[in-house]
């Protein structure tokens, strides 16, 4: 589950290109993402999930920390039926698994946006700085990243978890914190190729100082590595997340994420209850799908390649 | 190639004690101490527990301590939770079994990635390209901790072949759903970037001109394209080396294997201290050699690499 550094990097060159008269950039890859079967499929997805997390609470029958106690324990009358409400069956507490579901969904893709948004701004920030003043100060900060990037991080995070408490801001801060790495290691490689371009040179020659060169010519001319780069940190992030809630160590009751519930839905399945399971699964897999086919749809539209 | 090796080691080494300096930071600037349990420990009870682990002493004279002791003689401490096991006694009874699915496991989703990937990109558009494209992107939102569970229901609860759990040494029916649920992943993703870089591969000058010459078509793809066609697959290694190592956690836990992870998270519950940094560290040693190792392969294979 690593994103493949050389797209990247190609996308980032094609980004940079320089544009010739005509169509911009984003029109043509507007035209071409709404072309691409597999991206409109993956934002179908991921619209359905939203509204799913957003509104599905107002369908729910049953609140997700009520306890019904007829079909507490019981196998058989936990299945879901539409009958009592339990549209996805209920937990073995007798809790709504529908209403138990949405809120999991609601914090999975809380944290996979938190996350990225935190990974995404410390990266490029730390990135454009980088790439823009080159030099000792570039040397000294990649290092800095080769060494991080080396550490074995989920161990680390599991440590921080266990240390500082497992409480959901800790974890955004802690999943955002550490995928910040590769993002910095593509904004300063593109920043790079930046710098030298006329009109950064023109805006040096004429006293402009490097932090207004950086927000005004380097991180717009970024956008199109940033946006793609964020949209397949999503789902990592949300994989990270529901692995550590999976052994336990994340998300605490009575809150709960798809990795929580897959986890509880894992160990409750020789019971014969495979709803537990296979709901929460099915969310987190077209979660999944969703973001990487919108993300693989944005590079190949900024991007086009034959691949 | 000894400077470049000297140059890696140089980046490998002060990676290592990074890591060990900051978890040992981390674990004492954290509030509460592996001693402040629900029980209230009368004060000079604790004074005395501290003295004997050394938690009296200023912090850099516990960090020398403690790094001495792992480097000079490989001593992890005692652990703080059970008084009559060492950490060592801990790794040594968990590593060899984590240690042998884990090689396992990455030796299959390397053969079976990398065949499956030169296949796919040979036999380009014909039903065997589409299935291995199919399974990779699949196994792409099937993580372990999904892997494992739904293992567990085909092989065990419906088909009653394999054993859910456990371990032997002796019976290599124990072995098996532990390697599936830990190699698919990558397996998956070194297929798809096998898969990509031998098409860009076999469309590059030199194949033509090996085509041209009529060598046979076996000759030109073990004897030309392999080689540069692997480089994106090898640089890839390390990342899946890592996130492997992280897997093995889920493993152990799930399939209550015995290894080395079941370890780590029952610390973690247990906030022992010492045996989470113990693994931390040797988890860590472990995949910082393991990219040495890499870029030392790379290095040789590649020569535009300069050193």
């Amino acid at each position: 589950m690593v994103i493949d550094e050389t797209k990247m990097t190609s996308l980032a060159e094609a980004t940079s290109r320089e544009d010739v008269a005509g169509r911009s950039l984003w029109a043509d890859a507007r035209r071409r993402f709404f072309r691409n079967k597999a991206a409109i499929f993956g934002l179908g997805l991921l619209i359905f999930v939203v509204s799913f997390a957003l509104f599905g609470n107002l369908l729910a029958a049953w609140n997700n920390s009520d306890i019904d106690y007829n079909v507490m324990g019981d196998a058989t009358a936990s299945a879901p039926s539409l009958a009592n409400g339990h549209y996805f069956g209920a937990d073995d507490l007798g809790r709504d698994l529908f209403a138990r579901t949405v809120q999991g969904t609601q914090i999975s893709l809380l944290v996979g946006v938190i996350g990225t948004l935190i990974a995404v701004s410390v990266g490029t920030v730390y990135g454009a700085i980088s790439g823009y003043f080159g030099g000792r100060v570039d040397g000294f900060m990649m290092r800095l990243v080769d060494i991080l990037l080396a550490i074995p991080y989920m161990f680390v995070l599991i440590l921080l978890l266990v240390m500082y408490g497992r409480s959901i801001g800790m974890l955004f801060v802690g999943v955002g914190l550490i995928s910040w790495l590769e993002m910095a290691r593509i904004v300063r490689g593109q920043t790079l190729t930046l710098k030298n371009r006329e009109y950064v040179e023109a805006a040096r020659a004429i006293g402009v100082p490097a932090p207004t060169i950086i927000r005004r010519h380097i991180l717009p001319n970024l956008v199109g590595v940033v946006v793609v780069f964020a949209t397949l940190l999503v789902p990592l992030m949300i994989l990270t997340e529901s692995f550590i809630s999976f052994l336990g160590l994340g998300v605490q009751e009575p809150q709960t994420s798809l990795g929580a519930l897959i986890s509880e839905g894992a160990g409750t399945m020789s019971y014969g209850t495979l709803w537990q399971l296979a709901f929460p699964l099915f969310f987190f897999v077209i979660t999944l799908f969703g973001f990487y086919f919108v993300g693989d749809g944005l590079r190949d539209a900024l991007d086009p390649k034959e691949r | 190639m000894i400077v470049y090796i000297l140059k890696r080691l140089a980046i490998a080494i002060p990676t290592l004690l990074t890591l060990i300096i900051a978890s040992f930071v981390l674990m004492h600037v954290a509030p509460g101490g592996p001693f402040t349990a629900e029980r209230a420990v009368p004060p000079e009870v604790l004074a005395n527990l501290n003295a004997k682990y050394g938690l009296d002493q200023p912090l850099w004279r516990q960090i020398a301590t403690y790094l001495w002791n792992v480097v000079a003689h490989f001593d992890f401490g005692p652990s703080f939770t059970y008084k009559d096991r060492s950490v060592n006694d801990i790794i040594a009874q968990g590593f060899p079994v984590t240690l042998t699915y884990g090689f396992l496991s990455f030796i299959t989703a390397v053969l079976v990635g990398v065949s499956l990937g030169v296949t796919a990109a040979i036999k380009r558009n014909s039903w065997l390209d589409y299935l291995a494209v199919g399974i990779s992107i699949g196994a792409q939102v099937l993580p372990n901790f999904v892997m494992a569970p739904i293992l567990v229901l085909i092989f065990t609860l419906s088909l009653h072949w394999l054993p859910g759990g456990g371990w032997s040494f002796d019976d290599p029916r124990f072995w098996i759903m532990p390697v599936i649920a830990l190699s698919t992943s990558y397996m998956a993703s070194i297929a798809r970037i096998t898969r990509s870089s031998m098409l860009e591969t076999l469309s590059s000058n030199h194949i033509r001109t090996a085509r041209a010459k009529g060598l046979p078509k076996r000759k030109i793809i073990l004897r030309h394209a392999l080689k540069p066609a692997l480089l994106p697959v090898i640089s890839y290694l390390g990342p899946a080396f890592v996130s492997m190592i992280t897997g093995s956690v889920i493993v152990d836990v799930y399939f209550t294997t015995g290894g080395i992870g079941k370890s780590f998270v029952d610390s973690a519950l247990n906030r022992d201290y010492a045996v989470m940094m113990g693994i931390t560290i040797l988890l860590g040693t472990l995949t910082i050699l393991f990219n040495l190792v890499v870029d030392i392969i790379y290095g040789w294979i590649d020569p535009k690499i300069r050193y």
